[in-house]
């Protein structure tokens, strides 16, 4: 069973702007944390600090009291796949699976040559010359066979279409209930992940805008609609998140518990999509 | 297949597949159901969740576990979710009846005559 990790002051300064700015928090272990932002929030760079792939300006990662930095030790049980090619140009593919087995002492081969046949990825090809897709499929093929404690997956369904996707989210739901581990996963499809995720982490510009869990936040509000009228008089007194408008009908996205339904209204549930679009919109509205 | 509906919380939803399983005997008594990791990755689910709508079964008695072999239907469980579904039924369907019927101007009399005429067919159908 992993332990959490901890991550503590964190700040990173790309070209003398801040890209994190005092990051602390704790990621769960044996949860499946969802991180979401905007384009450019600083969720790559986090990713990357805690994986020991960039290094933070000041700040500490640790698991169970031990910095990841250079523990060659905790860094043998992270797995982080991102758009990045980390390998050089010309490595084959079946090289890089090479690799990966002699990093990870928990690599299960089997496994790994069982989804390069059901994904029909060739590895006889170098791995710049896969497609978007394949090249998502490579990485994501190598993380789930590392048998990793910590799997960080950053834009894993790049270029994956519907079926693939698909089959992702079952074989890392496979993983994660076979290991029980920890999980990261930062992906722009807020959709297809918020069955997923137990734990959701919002970064904006730098810093943590929000951190709960799925289920709590999804308790945190609802949406009402009906005519502009009704909903109207039902949400003035209400913490309004939203409105929108079409015609004579208003829908609303309002905090706060439910309260019994009036007749006239129709409520539904809040969408994570929504929550986490006004929630980072907010800084366009300042 | 459950699609996941917007007004209910999933693990809900959930346990009420898994009742409806059991209703239409696709589920049997005494039989096994299948496993929490089973329903996770159908429904692309976390396991937690999907764990926390079958315990509401395990805690009504309708299921049961055995460690390390699995989940079981109770015996008896049939009839008592035809009980409870029957007490629920006003408040869930009966209620929403009458008030889209009066929202669209439906009189009492029309609404019990479309209700006898859907009861007739759905028992030709099954002749």
């Amino acid at each position: 069973m992993s332990k959490d990790i901890q991550i503590c002051n964190i700040n990173k300064i790309y070209n003398k702007k801040a890209a994190l700015s005092n990051i602390s928090t704790t990621i769960k272990s044996g949860t499946i944390t969802g991180f979401l932002g905007r384009n450019g929030a600083g969720k790559t760079t986090l990713m990357n600090i805690i994986c020991g792939r960039r290094i933070a300006n000041s700040g500490n990662i640790t698991i169970d009291n031990e910095k990841i930095l250079e523990n060659d030790n905790l860094l043998g049980q992270i797995y982080m796949t991102s758009p990045d090619n980390m390998f050089p140009k010309s490595t084959k593919v079946k090289d890089i699976f090479r690799y990966t087995e002699k990093f990870y002492d928990n690599y299960d081969k089997e496994y790994a040559e069982r989804l390069i046949k059901r994904f029909h990825l060739d590895i006889n090809k170098h791995s710049d010359k896969l497609s978007t897709g394949f090249q998502s499929i490579l990485k994501l093929i190598c993380c789930l066979a590392s048998n990793a404690e910590y799997m960080i997956f950053d834009e894993p369904v790049l270029g994956l279409d519907a079926n693939n996707r698909d089959d992702f989210y079952k074989l890392l739901i496979e993983k994660y209930m076979e290991l029980d581990n920890t999980i990261i996963l930062s992906t722009h499809i807020i959709s297809e992940i918020e069955t997923l995720i137990e734990e959701i982490i919002v970064i904006d510009e730098g810093k943590i805008l929000l951190q709960e869990s799925v289920e709590e936040l999804m308790k945190s509000g609802y949406q009402v609609s009906g005519s502009i009228s009704d909903v109207e008089k039902y949400i003035a007194d209400k913490d309004i998140l939203s409105k929108t408008t079409i015609g004579g009908l208003m829908s609303a996205s309002i905090m706060g518990q439910r309260e019994d339904k009036p007749e006239n209204l129709d409520f539904s549930n809040i969408k994570l999509q929504d929550l986490f679009i006004k929630l980072t919109n907010e800084r366009e509205d300042r | 297949m459950i699609n996941f509906e917007d007004n209910k919380p999933i693990f809900i939803q959930i346990a009420e597949t898994i009742e409806d399983g059991i209703l239409s005997m696709a589920f049997k008594e005494e039989e096994k159901l299948p496993s929490v990791a089973e329903f996770s990755t159908t429904y692309k689910i976390n396991p937690a969740t999907a764990n926390k709508g079958i315990n509401i079964l395990v805690d009504k008695e309708i299921i049961y576990k055995q460690r390390g072999i699995g989940m079981f239907v109770s015996k008896g469980a049939r009839k008592m979710l035809i009980q409870i579904r029957q007490e629920k039924f006003y408040e869930t369907f009966i209620d929403e009846l009458v008030s889209e019927a009066k929202k669209i101007d439906i009189s009492e009399k029309e609404l019990i005559n479309m209700i006898s005429k859907r009861i007739d067919e759905s028992n030709k159908n099954k002749k």
